[in-house]
């Protein structure tokens, strides 16, 4: 089985860290994974999006077009990539940031104020993990071992003070 | 009993340099200077493209030929594979001052622990006397035909006054090679330079002003001559930059 | 560091390099590739490594050849407009035989061109780039595990022949991250007795240069070196095959375009239409053997890639006009989607 998820949304926002800590919980689970940013200026405050590819087999490209699974965490993303997502997939919203709802009808959609939460509960910037948290949850992943792994490879040695704020918020975020 | 001997460090081979020129009189300085340290074995020179593009073949220690004007990050890359060896490269002024300015400039502003003889004859020699960047206001070359006008190619580069104010460089000298007196001094000049990177203290460039008879269309002593009126005028001899000694700028 | 750890391209060509026993790194901020001289930065100095940024792209290439000649393992990576830059150390390095190891990350093109993953090198890489009759051993990763091997390898190669060895990866290799094992087994270097790192006074003086004045000793080094090249030949292409046995229609891409093949083949074999690939992993030598079993069973060839078509033309060569060889590409740091290649596919399988 091959799962093609795409994390979009501002520079700044953790869209590239979301996503690298999905790809390492693919690796601890063992999974072949790809993880690829968009790169260049665009990073500085721009959009900024990474397809990460999982699959139990070998993984053709990393480029993801059609997503079977669209993180929007703001409205230029959801507007660009809607349209892209497979019929019957999932779409996650940010619908503290994001107003307007989705209009396929063929899709799932989990709308959560994530940035909102994030600021009501002391955790500003982890909007991602909350998110992240939801998702793990809906895939029945949320006690999965390799989640706690994976945080663990994705914050470095020097701020590992911020691996409780990031357990909490994907906690909160399970919990929405 | 042996009156003259030639240096152990330059090969017993017959070098290319047109008669007259003082190529010589620095390839043996150099020669001597590694005899003299005792450090043949663990030298390694550099040669650049131009008239000594082939000093390859005359010094007896290790020899690298670099692309035109790259001898300083050669150098570079050579040094930082083993900082223990001594290595120097040898450039003339459409090497150094020309096409290689970027890499003698950053050389000099790491302080590069090497040693660069520069010689400046103001003419672009091995390809037959077109204007170098040391040409004088006025200098009558292949592609100056009418003399450097300034305004049409602007004025000579002077590289000691240049790379001075460079935080990097331990020491930069111009010397001459046109009279006994001025030879010695150049000897003095270039070993100080080789037994700074001896002893660590970094970037060291000496300038030797040099002649070309052949391409300035005069006699062998016209240009040594020519060396005292036009040259030296221009591009005064002495230290620019000595650090450690601490000195004065001093000029003649 | 033999478990699996997730990395980006460039980053395991770093760490490879390393592994390899590259000391000496020299090179000049550009993007798409700036995290290898950014882990080069951080790694080598707590190894007793060099890592030094040049002021050019020219003088890094310079410190490469200083630094080879005195023997060393030593490498550096550009992305393609550096990489023109240091085309004229590469000839030198070639024309003086020296191991370098040198990495573009490919960028759209000409001139200044874009930052988006492109193809558009591979004639400077195959054909030359700098001046003089030269080659270079040229390796083009399609995946992070192999920019991490392919690296040892060059590494390897470089010794083995005295010659400069390239990795061809691109932008979307050099960003994308994927698990990779750093589980090598690992060659001592050769021996080098032509290095110039000081007579010690007990041999004679070595010289490192490519200038020879008179025409025939030229002649005669070039000839040699070719003579090395053809043992390069025979000895080096490497590929892969992904389901040509029984192919009607052969794709023949490399690096990032033979992964999303792989996507379009499973999509028309799945419409029944029999199609395989041939991924070159050398591109010089240029694997000529599976084109050559290839046009005896296939119908028709497609080369995939992220350029005006120059892969292509290796591809028709190796199949000597034999089949049908048809052109599936994007440019400027556009990458060609599985449903267009799949559209080449249909119409090459009506019949063109």
């Amino acid at each position: 089985m091959t799962k093609q998820y795409l994390f979009a949304g501002f520079g700044g926002q953790g869209i590239l860290f979301a996503g690298k800590l999905l790809a390492y919980k693919c690796l601890m689970d063992d999974l072949n994974v790809s993880w690829l940013p968009s790169y260049g200026p665009e990073m500085r405050g721009g959009t900024a999006s990474c397809g990460v590819v999982m699959s139990d087999n070998q993984i053709a490209t990393p480029i993801v077009l059609h997503p079977d699974v669209l993180i929007a965490m703001n409205l230029p993303s959801l507007d660009k990539y809607e349209s892209e997502v497979q019929s019957g997939g999932v779409i996650y919203v940010d619908s503290s940031l994001i107003e307007r709802k989705v209009n396929r009808k063929d899709v799932t959609v989990y709308y959560i104020p994530a940035t909102l939460l994030a600021a009501q509960n002391g955790l500003d910037g982890l909007a991602n993990m909350i998110i992240m948290g939801q998702i793990l949850k809906n895939e029945g992943a949320i006690n999965d071992e390799s989640v706690e792994k994976a945080l663990q490879k994705c914050i470095s040695q020097r701020h590992k003070d911020l691996l409780k704020f990031n357990r909490d918020a994907i906690i909160l975020g399970s919990e929405y | 009993m042996v009156i003259f001997d030639k240096p152990k460090a330059l090969l017993d081979v017959p070098l290319h340099y047109c008669p007259g020129c003082t190529h010589g009189i620095i390839h043996r300085i150099i020669a001597e200077v590694i005899d003299e340290l005792n450090i043949e074995g663990k030298t390694i020179g550099i040669a650049p493209v131009g008239c000594s593009v082939m000093a390859y073949d005359y010094f007896s220690c290790d020899m690298i030929e670099a692309a035109h004007g790259r001898a300083p990050a050669v150098a570079t890359g050579v040094k930082r594979s083993d900082p223990e060896n001594i290595v120097f490269t040898y450039q003339g002024d459409g090497d150094l001052a020309s096409i290689g300015t970027a890499e003698i400039v950053h050389a000099a502003a790491r302080n590069e622990n090497i040693t660069v003889v520069f010689v400046n004859n103001a003419i672009y020699g091995m390809t037959g006397g077109q204007m170098a960047p040391t040409s004088l206001i006025g200098q009558v070359t292949q592609t100056s035909p009418y003399g450097r006008d300034p305004k049409l190619c602007g004025f000579p580069v002077k590289i000691c006054e240049m790379l001075a104010p460079l935080e990097g460089p331990e020491y930069l000298e111009r010397v001459a090679v046109n009279s006994v007196v001025n030879v010695k001094k150049a000897k003095k000049a270039i070993k100080k330079a080789f037994e700074n990177q001896l002893n660590n203290k970094g970037f060291s460039l000496v300038e030797v002003i040099s002649s070309c008879p052949t391409n300035w269309g005069m006699t062998p002593e016209k240009a040594l001559e020519w060396i005292d009126t036009n040259m030296i005028p221009y591009y005064p001899l002495g230290v620019y930059k000595d650090r450690s000694a601490n000195a004065e700028v001093q000029h003649d | 560091m033999s478990e699996k750890v997730l990395m980006k391209g460039n980053e395991a060509i770093a760490e490879a390099a390393i592994i390899a026993g590259c000391r000496h790194y020299f090179g000049y901020p550009i993007t798409p590739q700036t995290e290898i001289a950014a882990y080069m930065a951080k790694r080598m100095p707590k190894i007793g490594g060099t890592f030094l940024q040049a002021e050019s792209e020219i003088a890094a290439i310079n410190m490469v050849y200083g630094a080879s000649a005195a023997g060393m393992r030593v490498m550096t990576s550009s992305s393609s407009p550096g990489i023109s830059l240091k085309s004229e150390g590469i000839s030198y390095i070639a024309g003086a035989d020296l191991p370098a190891v040198i990495v573009n990350a490919q960028r759209g093109g000409p001139g200044l061109g874009g930052i988006q993953p492109s193809q558009s090198d591979y004639f400077q890489a195959t054909r030359g780039g700098g001046h003089g009759d030269y080659h270079m051993i040229v390796l083009t990763p399609a995946s992070v595990q192999e920019m991490a091997e392919l690296t040892v390898k060059a590494f390897d190669l470089a010794d083995k022949y005295r010659m400069p060895v390239m990795i061809l990866a691109d932008g979307t290799i050099g960003q994308m991250m994927e698990p990779v094992s750093f589980d090598f087994k690992l060659n001592e270097p050769p021996a080098k007795p032509w290095a110039t790192n000081g007579t010690k006074m007990q041999r004679e003086h070595n010289i490192i240069n490519s200038l020879y004045l008179k025409p025939l000793d030229l002649e005669v080094e070039n000839m040699k070196r070719f003579e090395r090249y053809e043992i390069v030949k025979q000895n080096e292409p490497m590929y892969e095959e992904y389901m040509t046995d029984d192919a009607d229609i052969i794709l023949a891409a490399f690096g990032i375009a033979a992964r999303v093949c792989k996507n379009a083949i499973k999509k028309a074999r799945k419409e029944g239409i029999k199609v395989g690939l041939i991924r070159p992993i050398t591109v010089w030598p240029f694997p000529n053997e599976p084109f050559e079993k290839a046009v005896k069973t296939c119908k028709a060839i497609i080369s995939v890639e992220l350029s005006m078509g120059q892969l292509i033309e290796d591809v028709r060569l190796a199949t000597g006009g034999k089949v049908p060889v048809t052109l599936c590409n994007r440019v400027g740091g556009m990458i060609p989607e599985p449903e267009e290649i799949l559209e080449e596919i249909h119409r090459v399988a009506n019949g063109g």
